[in-house]
């Protein structure tokens, strides 16, 4: 049997989204169930003054509102942040409570503090209008340059400063920098985007008056983490009590790694009125709502020599955790930022220091990369600049300082095991035909246009990752992930891993590598994910892990579930354990040449006893049946790396920025599905390209979302992006069997630095803050025109 | 309330509807077609697109009132006999979805997009497909699964 892995299977998913038969959240409909609609704060800050429900309780079809206060009568807790930081001075962070409906003050607009069921949609509407909420109006905090100097949001959290955290060594780098014959200096906004997963979220609960059960049905992409929160930080039921189903999940890309307050209070109030609730969040909630990525301000030094050696790095950033902090909130801008600070270069001193501040704005927590897209982007624009300066081209200054032997100790965190960094730039410079540059540049300036070339080399730290690690860095769980296969009786398997597909294609590689290690044809293994009440815990998808971490547990469990099949075919085949070999999903014994297959062996296992031609007694100490789950911890981060190199034409006189040709070169280690992978590269450039050219969540003065629309928040479409060039080169990670490196965010990781730099390569090295909208490119443009001329 | 008499997926369908339904509450609501999806409100994103009469339109700001007499199509309506249509085969040979949450419009879309031009340029499918946002596959694999269907069909 040819082995799956490595080929492009079509997806086993496909069926029934192409059909309309995906069964996502908002499709699904209790009987007798009631329809929710939150009440949320219009205002960035305010205090509560009092909300008077009386009207609206009078409205037709209403059947209940809840406000802050039955929150806090029936003690039910809020949302939590996932990781405790310390700041540099030792002190722990400074988190304030996130109460799931308000009580006493609001902090961003969106901030629900009170909500309507009713029986109809249109009636709960009709009567959240009715709602009275008396708000005392404070100054916002909206802006995050200027946050830590306004007036305190919450009580006790000076300066709105959570931490005030360090990675590294500031005197080492100190030292690194007066030996420096050049420091070169950069200056970013790293824009806030809003992740926009095109399913709006969602919950349908439904509570069993008999079992005391609630089942919540909800948008997520971790239901067991899910119900770990609602359960012990909530204390809406015990978890016994709690089922946490994510069915078909439209897109997550760390928006839906979070429990969020309408979860919570949707279980704790369908018990409360004994009736299933259903709530589906329309769009511009999702934008107001919906945890929001990136925005930071940094200030980044680069200490190089005069022939392109870097000595030592500087990272001061100010991250903007919104109101509250989330899951992934306060790790995003430090364990996940801070060690990829120095990027794919031997440097011998850095440090980051991260100060994470809160606003009136939606929290902010993970959005693909997380972290690592925020670090890349700085390390490689400032390299860029540094070629520039030094009058270098950005492919020679980038392989100087490569590392060039693995295990390597990268400066300030990670030990890569594996990467072959020149290799792939070297493939990245050639399939983008890097040396016909300057002809295309005459071309397109001979059409009065200006064409760019950007270049981008990363590594990434994902597949999060080591329970040992991450909880010593402050993580309130372990990392690793779980997987349960069972062989039924006649022959075949059905998966559960712990992690989540919401677009990743799970039911297609895990079943990939099942029927590898099993030798059990695809078509008959299942892949069952996202219920609390079906297979073992697990901790979810995000950070690349479902493969390098989830993908890995199947593979062990498979290995049990062979070990064990190898002493049951040896009772069978009259020979002992050692002497049966697994091959093909075939047990044989060699010397004898007896085999049986798989399928047998698991039937066998069911069946322990003799009775007319059953002959199949166990081996003693093993019980009936074949089933096997395992845990997975891995040892180490897993380090996907490439190189990406873009074109941009620009058109001066409208600023259009024409994405001309993308070049991606990847090392993923061994790729499980390369139809798929390619397809999360593919996806994964276009979020990238999107911070870029497009995206831009924007607040006013006062703390609104302006950009709380698709006609006002710029999502790229099939018109702005091109075809893209895919590579990939090979060095296999060491630290999982398969020797597979996550693909999730690498696209999004390296796009946004590769095409800026294209940009700012297309106008002369000119700085430009993201993103290149056509309307600042133009203003370049034209500032560029009147230096021009006052030059000549 | 207004009675309309509408055909669905080949199926007379008689339904008594409030004046502001609309033609996606119809049929996620009313008719349990759930294939049809909701990912804006505001027809910018393309999720809900159905067929009206042949012609692709975003179910979510048509009024299912003055739709009276029409025939819709929509994505659990588009294979015939259990035989996927070339263009949901295209999108599964081609892996031009992910999530899937955008497909039934990209599909619908897509489908209109070749009774208007048979075999359409790369600039051509991207510009036809403007109005249909997709968040996962960066459209490289969903204009390739439009040239696959436009060379099957």
């Amino acid at each position: 049997m040819a082995s799956l892995v490595g080929s492009r299977v079509e997806r086993k998913e496909d069926k029934r989204f192409l059909t309309g038969k995906g069964r996502y959240t908002s499709d699904i409909n209790i009987a007798n169930q009631t329809y929710a609609i939150f009440i949320r704060s219009p205002h960035a800050r305010a205090k509560i003054k009092k909300i008077d429900t009386s009207k609206a309780l009078k409205s037709s079809g209403v059947v209940e509102i809840l406000t802050g206060e039955h929150i806090a009568q029936d003690k039910i807790g809020g949302l939590i942040a996932g990781w405790a930081i310390r700041s540099e001075d030792g002190s722990e962070m400074k988190c304030p409570a996130n109460p799931p409906l308000a009580k006493d003050s609001v902090n961003f607009v969106g901030d629900p503090v009170a909500v309507v069921f009713a029986e109809t949609l249109d009636e709960a509407r009709a009567a959240a209008e009715l709602v009275k909420v008396d708000y005392k109006v404070l100054k916002a905090v909206s802006n995050l340059g200027e946050a830590m100097n306004s007036e305190a949001i919450h009580d006790g959290i000076d300066k709105n400063l959570c931490y005030d955290w360090l990675l590294g060594d500031r005197q080492k780098t100190k030292e690194a920098f007066d030996k420096a014959d050049k420091i070169i200096k950069l200056d970013i906004v790293n824009n806030r985007l809003i992740p926009n997963a095109m399913e709006p979220r969602a919950c349908v609960i439904d509570y069993n008056t008999a079992s005391e059960e609630i089942t919540c049905y909800t948008t997520s992409q971790n239901p067991h983490l899910s119900r770990l929160i609602m359960s012990a930080f909530g204390g809406v039921a015990p978890e016994n009590k709690l089922r946490v189903v994510a069915p078909d999940v439209g897109g997550g890309f760390g928006s839906k790694i979070n429990l969020y307050n309408e979860e919570i209070v949707c279980s704790w109030a369908s018990k409360k009125i004994e009736r299933p609730i259903k709530w589906v969040a329309e769009r511009t909630e999702s934008f107001l709502t919906d945890t929001h990525g990136r925005d930071h301000i940094t200030h980044a030094e680069l200490a190089v020599t005069n022939d392109g050696k870097f000595l030592g790095f500087k990272n001061e950033t100010i991250a903007n955790l919104g109101a509250y902090a989330r899951v992934f909130g306060t790790v995003t801008p430090t364990y996940l930022f801070g060690p990829c600070a120095t990027g794919v270069y031997i440097m011998p001193a850095a440090y980051s220091n991260v100060k994470a501040v809160y606003t009136n704005t939606a929290p902010v927590d993970a959005y693909r990369g997380a972290g690592r897209p925020e670090a890349t982007y700085t390390i490689e624009r400032i390299v860029d600049k540094a070629a520039m300066e030094l009058g270098m081209d950005p492919i020679e200054i980038r392989m100087k300082n490569f590392p060039t032997e693995f295990p390597f100790k990268q400066t300030l965190v990670h030990q890569i095991d594996s990467g072959d960094y020149v290799a792939g730039l070297n493939k990245a410079k050639e399939m983008a035909d890097y040396d016909g540059f300057s002809t295309r540049k005459k071309e397109s300036e001979s059409k009065g246009k200006l064409r760019g070339i950007g270049v981008t080399s990363y590594f990434e730290a994902c597949g999060i990752a080591p329970s040992p690690v991450v909880m010593m860095l402050g993580c309130g769980v372990g990392l690793w992930e779980s997987a349960e296969v069972r062989f039924n009786p006649t022959g075949q398997v059905t998966v559960y891993t712990g992690s989540h597909s919401h677009g990743q294609s799970h039911q297609t590689t895990f079943a990939q590598i099942a029927a590898d290690e099993l030798g059990v044809p695809i078509e008959n293994i299942d892949v069952v994910h996202g219920d609390t009440d079906k297979g073992t815990f697990g901790m979810g998808t995000y950070g690349s892990r479902s493969l390098t971490v989830g993908g890995i547990a199947i593979v062990n469990a498979c290995k049990k579930i062979v070990n064990k099949g190898k002493r049951i075919a040896a009772k069978m085949l009259e020979a002992s354990p050692d002497e049966v070999d697994f091959k093909n999903g075939e047990f044989v014994v060699a010397k004898s040449n007896k085999k049986k297959t798989i399928g047998e062996v698991a039937f066998a296992s069911y069946l322990p006893g003799v009775r007319d031609e059953v002959k199949s007694p166990l081996p003693e100490g093993d019980e009936p049946g074949l089933i096997e789950s395992s845990f997975f911890d891995p040892a180490n981060f897993s380090f996907p790396a490439g190189s990406h190199i873009c074109e941009v034409e620009i058109d001066p006189e409208t600023g259009h920025v024409k994405l001309d040709k993308y070049t991606a070169v990847d090392d993923f280690g061994t790729i499980v599905n390369p139809l798929i992978v390619e397809g999360q590269v593919h996806g994964g450039l276009a979020q990238g390209i999107g911070q870029a050219l497009y995206e831009n969540a924007q607040y006013d003065d006062s703390g609104q979302l302006i950009t709380a629309s698709y006609m006002d928040y710029t999502m790229p479409r099939a018109d702005d992006l091109p075809d893209f060039n895919l590579g990939f080169t090979c060095t296999k990670a060491t630290t999982n069997p398969l020797g597979v490196k996550g693909c999730g965010e690498a696209g999004t990781i390296a796009a946004t630095p590769t095409v800026m730099n294209a940009v700012i390569n297309a106008l002369g090295g000119k700085e430009i803050s993201l993103p290149a909208t056509a309307e600042k490119v133009w203003k370049a443009c034209k500032e560029m025109k009147k230096t021009n001329a006052e030059a000549a | 309330m207004k009675k309309i008499v509408v055909e669905v997926n080949g199926k007379k369908v008689s339904k008594e509807i409030q004046d502001h339904t609309t033609l996606s509450g119809l049929l996620r609501d009313i008719l349990n077609l759930t294939g049809t999806h909701i990912g804006c409100d505001t027809s910018q994103c393309g999720a809900c697109v159905v067929h009206v009469d042949g012609k692709s339109i975003k179910s979510c700001t048509a009024l299912a009132a003055d739709l009276d007499g029409s025939k819709i199509t929509t994505i659990e309506g588009l294979a015939s006999n259990g035989k996927l249509h070339p263009m949901q085969e295209a999108f599964k040979k081609m892996h031009g979805l992910q999530c899937g949450f955008c497909t039934p419009g990209m599909v619908m879309s897509a489908v209109d997009l070749l009774k208007n031009k048979k075999n359409p340029s790369d600039q051509e499918i991207r510009d036809w497909l403007e109005g249909n946002i997709c968040r996962c596959t960066g459209y490289h694999n969903i204009v390739a699964a439009v040239k696959e269907a436009a060379s099957k069909m």
